[in-house]
């Protein structure tokens, strides 16, 4: 095929600023992990000790990856079983089933900030809805700090990344679940299947793809998690909720550990490729199916 | 699904209980926020779920007047609207020449831009922290715009070439053939038949420009020109407990996409399934 030379003009600007302000500091910051620097003064060379006190001296690094784990492994479990149950439910598009899809997807389009403050009050000690709703029906005992709780924290907040997110997985496994023939399910019937016979052996199986696809993103969405936390524990209570992204921003912003952040999201990055490389094993696998 | 035709009563039930339960733990949380938005501190203590006395603006009016969101508001639709035109702009232009390169040409550009969804922008905000603070462009709408757009491209680029590139090659030769320049036959063939995947892609990004807290906090700290995330997140310090104060600011902060979302329910669906998927 013909091209012509002014193709070249139409890559130059999307180009030009993605370089200068993604590529570019990508790189960079692998060069930053190896220095000293405050933000403000000039950087200095210190060569792999960022990575050794990372890997050797830092404990709260490895609470804050734990802690990302129990959140993602919480996350992926939920998100994903709840939103294959509602989507099966509501799976033909009648007026009813549209308009909960349409019911359960909203707060995706809420900020994350919005869903804390939302979620914050509900979960508030003293005039919290959940604590005070408890009491009402004479069942104080169940009444929880639950932000306040360094073993409680990290489940509550990914109860609120799951109530946020759950909906928008719905309509990703209504898609997929929308494109099985409905020819099967009638051999599948002729053949004497039952409800749950159909659907482990037409439904699962064909599912699957959309499966993956659920997975791969909520384990990708969970794992980079940051306002929400942010918002609602700021990391705390005892670096309980303190994630890697939340903790990379207060080694920079607080104690001004530039270049030691630098090589904390180096660190971050490494985990984040394992996980989609494992995840294209996955994908391939499914494949096979 | 014929599975469900004929369904037995008790999994009917079981079946509609289960919506209401999940429609119930949407619902009360989003409007024991928007009822309380109405009411003062001392009502919401002493009535934290029920309807308020009178629904009193006062809130409203605070934000507005004492707190003037109005100039927050203004900077979230300043960065939120040019940040997509540039994107969509940028994005279109380089999902264009990826179309039309051949060969290794298209394949170096397309991998640069699907590497690019590979690096969540958490991992790399101490980097792109201290590009933006060589420049001297930290606490700038400029700089903040300039991130953003670079951040949020890489989707809008994956989604535009995979769309692209499902259209027929013929038409774009036979219109070489007939002479037209590729800027022709970009404006007036490409563009017009991709606009329901660049409308996707705006939907998606204008949520996602939008709602965005980490680069605003990362890049701005001057009053002047905070985003309405960063003013929320401001606000939460302020006012501490005031939480009905706080709520009216987060139903200004969600009114746009709300609205938006309930008049073009669909495309936000497609829109944010289809970001989520390729993203």
């Amino acid at each position: 095929m013909r091209q012509s030379k002014s193709l070249y003009l139409f890559i130059i600007p999307g180009l030009f600023f993605y370089l200068l302000f993604f590529v570019y500091p990508t790189i960079n910051g692998l060069i930053l992990s190896f220095t000293e620097w405050n933000g403000f003064s000039a950087k200095h060379w210190v060569g792999l000790d960022n990575y050794k006190k990372m890997l050797l001296e830092d404990d709260i690094f490895f609470k804050a990856l734990t802690n990302n784990l129990k959140f993602m492994l919480y996350v992926v479990v939920f998100q994903t079983g709840l939103s294959l149950v509602f989507s099966i439910l509501l799976v033909k598009n009648s007026k009813s089933n549209i308009f909960f899809r349409a019911l359960f997807f909203f707060p995706t389009i809420l900020s994350s900030i919005s869903v804390a403050f939302i979620w914050g009050f509900m979960y508030n000690p003293n005039l919290g809805v959940i604590n005070t709703a408890l009491g009402s029906m004479g069942l104080e005992v169940l009444a929880q700090n639950w932000l306040g709780n360094p073993h409680l924290a990290i489940y509550s907040i990914a109860f609120v990344q799951v109530w946020a997110h759950t909906g928008q997985m719905v309509v990703i496994f209504v898609a997929g679940l929308q494109s099985i023939p409905e020819e099967l399910y009638e051999a599948a019937h002729l053949d004497g299947a039952n409800r749950w016979q159909a659907f482990k052996n037409v439904t699962w199986p064909l599912v699957a793809p959309a499966a993956t696809i659920v997975v791969a993103y909520t384990t990708i969405q969970s794992f980079k998690a940051f306002d929400l936390i942010f918002a609602l524990t700021g990391g705390g209570p005892v670096y309980s909720t303190e994630i890697l992204s939340t903790y990379i921003y207060h080694t920079a912003f607080q104690s001004s550990e530039f270049g030691y952040a630098a090589a904390q999201s180096m660190g971050f990055m490494v985990i984040i490729a394992l996980i989609t490389l494992a995840q294209f094993k996955l994908l391939r696998g499914n494949r096979a199916l | 699904m014929n599975q469900l035709k004929q369904e037995p009563a008790a999994l009917k039930l079981t079946r509609k209980l289960a919506i209401v339960l999940f429609a119930l733990l949407i619902l009360v949380p989003v409007s024991i926020v928007v009822l309380a938005s109405f009411k003062q501190m001392t009502e919401l203590f002493m009535n934290p779920l029920g309807w308020p006395k009178t629904f009193s603006w006062s809130n409203y009016q605070e934000m507005f007047f004492e707190q003037s969101i109005g100039k927050y508001f203004m900077n979230s639709v300043i960065v939120t609207s040019t940040t997509i035109v540039g994107i969509l702009f940028f994005s279109s232009l380089l999902a264009y020449a990826i179309f039309r390169f051949s060969g290794w040409k298209s394949a170096v550009l397309y991998g640069l831009f699907a590497a690019g969804m590979m690096v969540p922008p958490q991992v790399n905000m101490i980097p792109i922290y201290s590009v933006v603070s060589d420049l001297n462009l930290t606490n700038s709408l400029t700089g903040l715009i300039a991130v953003s757009i670079s951040i949020f491209m890489p989707v809008s680029v994956f989604i535009l070439a995979g769309f692209m590139n499902s259209l027929s090659r013929e038409m774009v030769e036979a219109a070489a053939i007939d002479g037209a320049s590729e800027w022709r036959t970009y404006l007036r063939i490409i563009l017009p038949i991709s606009m329901p995947s660049i409308s996707a892609s705006a939907i998606f990004l204008s949520v996602m420009v939008w709602n965005d807290l980490l680069f605003p906090l990362l890049l701005i700290n001057s009053n002047e020109i905070k985003t309405l995330p960063l003013a929320l997140l401001q606000f939460q310090g302020e006012f501490m407990t005031n939480f009905p104060m706080i709520f009216a600011g987060v139903i200004i902060a969600s009114a746009p996409m709300v609205f938006a979302y309930v008049l073009l329910q669909r495309f936000f669906v497609e829109g944010v399934t289809a970001g989520s998927v390729k993203g």
